[in-house]
């Protein structure tokens, strides 16, 4: 537990998602006879003493059956029954042993089908070519007639599985492109795999000596190292808009004519009902305050970087988050026509950003396929007028399509992006999409967000050098008592001082500050018209002494560490900087100006966003965003490539194709570096792989291709571009950005 | 002639049964936390192995 209660901090987003017992009973699957079965998501969970403190405070829980930790996904799934109908309150045996937990993103739930099937056809297609290749290199080292058609006969049975079992997955989408009048690099192939096969079958029975078993079932093999590789740097199955559901609760707490609270599914909620909304908890649907007085975060949904206190009568927004007192709300929308989900639809709009892209991979596929088809039906023909042998013919024409064959090109790109994203990774980069490094090297244009990607999200204390050091030890020993953002940044800026009185009966009055007694003086911490009675309103929080202000305190933004590096290196090669915010002129103009942008834009909403993108482009620009709110998930969507921070809403972070960890902007810099260096091996790889297929060509046409030349020209062409790919791994990059974020790994 | 008759079938059916041991693993999804199965060999629990035989039945039920 030590390891790992230092983390839970760390990541601010994560700590606000409150979500109740409840939540979680409706958020459970039912195995049946009474059993349920909940996933939670804890972040912070990632040793030994974790599972099992994890596993043993949840089985302690009553009806909880069963609990079983993945740290790979950091998750815990939990089988239980309900008792005396109360669901087990999971949540806070885990809160209670200091774990922060919550519900998953649903769509992330479920293995990788697709990913399963390839490791499994790989794994037949292995063993298969393997064991062909063994007997072949008998055959093809001298064994007497006999023993080769023995050989011969166990190789076609061998490679039986390869071919119907494991290519069975590039015929399917060979077909595919065939029925819609297209062509892609899995038509030569499969073309190339079943001639082989039902030449060499044929040859084996006539007795012939040479069989092709050996090629056809070892590129089955390679191609599916390819197409797993690649399919491990696809964009994994969660979307942006499914991620956007988890800001609206499941349910909430409906207040009844009669007095009664019920706590009911979203999808009962209509307009016109009143419902609680607890401290800590979003709301469900856009509405009007009734009852009571709520403090509101709106970050993640407008980019404003300040909480806005709303009283009754005042609209209050779906996805926003209840800071302050519980309250009532009467719902003017139904869930569906809310806020989140107009959002929901826009984002769905936008997403086309990347689709226009077409990946380079692809692109050598359109040429590729005529070129080796007309090569292929060209030496057929040329052999059968030569020679008038129909089988001659076809045996060089085979030949053709086996020694082109593009392994080595279909491990070409797969291999250098999962080389790379390892690497990013391991400086704190996570790439969702392969792809995205092509697109990241077109971009001359970096449009940010500003709340929450060029500023840290968390306020910081503007006026420090005016406070008195002693009120700041007072205030620091009383906001240490509460979890409010302002209060953490106090108590924050007040490490160095070491003064802590004592203060006797805290007590936090929700929305408005802190109270508390040393000997016969009461001090107050929190807003000014609740601590100074006699003064009216102000955006400032006060210390204050029996009813007299002591201190005040201000609050600006904390600009990201690496930020101005960035800004600057990003002008030094050439792109543009453009600041998008949703946030207010004045902390626009602040934040632009410390940092030396002189194109940006305040107040503007998520659409607006998406339109300063798509004109952007319009005027032939590759836009690269990075934003982190779900005000900027549309526009994320909308830019060619884009990149969040992961304190981003989980919104930003699935439209996002690279998210960064750690607090410094400056691995963006070294993500630019990176992509060009494999940019340049995946070139170079292109160009081993023509080369070995070029070379190779002539002596296929001219029918002198052995299947010892032909496993040799493939395997040797594969190595080559598979070791080339892993010189990216090998090369130190700029240690700048590393530095820190080794640090807070550490730390 | 006849030692490789045996050793050739010999050597296909250890291949074929290290083929279908590698499938039991991929179904019986053991690498779906490789991480936890790491850090769980530190664990001073004797249930583990109940755990994982209600978890196969489980998994049974749903059918794979």
């Amino acid at each position: 537990m030590s390891c790992c209660s230092a983390e839970i901090g760390l990541d601010i987003s994560l700590s606000r998602t409150g979500c109740s017992a409840d939540e979680v009973a409706i958020a459970s699957s039912d195995l049946g006879n009474g059993l349920r079965q909940s996933v939670l998501s804890i972040p912070a969970m990632h040793c030994a003493a974790c599972i099992g403190a994890v596993e043993a405070a949840l089985v302690e829980v009553p009806g909880v059956e069963r609990a079983r930790a993945n740290l790979s996904l950091r998750r815990v799934t939990i089988d239980w029954r309900r008792d005396r109908h109360t669901a087990p309150d999971l949540l806070g045996a885990l809160a209670a042993i200091g774990y922060q937990a919550d519900l998953p993103t649903a769509e992330i739930d479920g293995e990788d089908k697709v990913l399963v099937g390839l490791v499994r056809a790989l794994a037949v297609a292995g063993f298969c070519s393997m064991n062909i290749m063994l007997l072949s290199v008998s055959v093809w080292s001298g064994a007497d007639a006999a023993t080769r058609q023995t050989f011969h006969a166990i190789s076609a049975l061998l490679a039986l599985p390869a071919v119907f079992y494991a290519g069975a997955g590039f015929y399917r989408s060979a077909w595919q492109a065939l029925s819609h009048r297209r062509t892609n690099m899995d038509v030569p192939i499969s073309v190339g795999i079943l001639l082989s096969f039902a030449l060499s079958l044929y040859d084996t029975i006539t007795g012939a000596p040479h069989a092709y078993f050996e090629a056809a079932t070892s590129l089955i093999f390679v191609l599916l190292i390819g197409r797993g590789l690649d399919h491990a740097m696809r964009r994994k199955a969660r979307s942006a808009v499914a991620a956007l559901t988890r800001l609206i609760p499941r349910g909430a707490s409906v207040l009844r004519a009669d007095g009664r609270l019920d706590y009911v599914e979203l999808a009962e909620i209509e307009a016109g009902m009143r419902l609680a909304i607890a401290t800590g908890e979003r709301v469900p649907t856009d509405g009007v305050v009734e009852e009571g007085r709520a403090e509101l975060d709106a970050a993640l949904i407008t980019g404003e970087s300040l909480w806005r206190s709303v009283r009754a009568g005042e609209s209050v927004h779906a996805g926003e988050l209840n800071l302050g007192n519980p309250f009532v709300l009467r719902a003017t929308a139904a869930p569906a026509d809310s806020t989140v989900a107009e959002m929901t639809r826009m984002i769905e709009a936008a997403e086309n950003g990347r689709l226009r892209f077409r990946r380079l991979a692809d692109r050598a596929a359109s040429l590729y396929a005529p070129v080796v088809h007309s090569l292929a039906a060209l030496a057929f023909v040329a052999w059968l007028l030569a020679t008038g042998n129909l089988h001659t013919a076809l045996t060089v024409s085979v030949a053709v399509l086996i020694i082109t064959c593009p392994c080595a090109l279909g491990l070409a790109v797969p291999m250098v992006q999962v080389v790379l994203a390892r690497r990013l990774f391991e400086r704190g980069v996570m790439a969702t999409d392969g792809s995205a490094f092509e697109r990241l090297r077109e971009i001359d244009t970096v449009v940010f967000d500003k709340t929450g990607t060029l500023t840290t999200g968390t306020p910081r204390l503007a006026n420090l050098a005016g406070i008195a050091p002693e009120a700041l030890g007072l205030a620091a020993a009383l906001a240490r008592n509460s979890s409010h953002p302002v209060a953490g940044s106090i108590a924050a800026a007040a490490v160095s001082t070491d003064a802590s009185p004592a203060f006797a009966d805290i007590r936090e009055e929700a929305g408005m500050g802190l109270e508390g007694r040393l000997g016969d003086d009461v001090y107050r911490l929190g807003r000014p018209e609740w601590a100074l009675p006699a003064q009216d309103a102000s955006a400032t929080t006060v210390l204050a002494k029996n009813g007299e202000a002591l201190a005040h305190f201000h609050f600006g933004e904390d600009i990201r560490r690496g930020a101005r590096d960035l800004v600057r290196t990003l002008k030094d090669r050439g792109l543009d900087v453009v600041l998008l915010s949703g946030d207010g002129p004045e902390a626009v103009e602040t934040v632009a100006g410390a940092l030396g942008i002189a194109d940006r834009r305040a107040r503007l909403l998520p659409a607006e966003k998406v339109h300063a993108v798509k004109n952007l482009q319009a005027s032939g620009r590759r836009v690269l965003m990075i934003g982190d709110g779900i005000n900027d998930a549309p526009a994320l969507r909308a830019a060619d490539a884009s990149m969040a921070p992961t304190s981003a809403s989980d919104v930003g972070r699935s439209a996002a194709d690279f998210v960064f960890l750690g607090n410094d902007l400056r691995v963006v810099t070294d993500l630019f570096d990176s992509v060009e260096r494999a940019a340049g091996l995946i070139r170079q790889n292109f160009a081993l792989a023509a080369f070995y297929n070029l070379a190779s060509l002539p002596i296929a046409l001219s029918g002198h291709v052995t299947p010892l030349i032909a496993a040799l020209a493939m395997s040797s062409s594969s190595l080559i571009v598979v070791a080339n790919a892993l010189r990216l791994a090998r090369t130190p990059g700029s240690s700048a950005a590393t530095a820190p974020l080794a640090a807070e790994a550490s730390a | 002639m006849t030692a490789m008759s045996v050793l050739v079938p010999l050597s296909i059916i250890m291949g074929v049964g290290g083929l279908l041991a590698f499938l039991w693993s991929l179904r019986t999804r053991q690498y779906e936390d490789l991480d936890g199965a790491a850090a769980r060999i530190l664990l001073d629990s004797d249930d583990d192995d109940a755990v994982d035989r209600d978890r196969r039945q489980h998994m049974s039920r749903d059918g794979g």
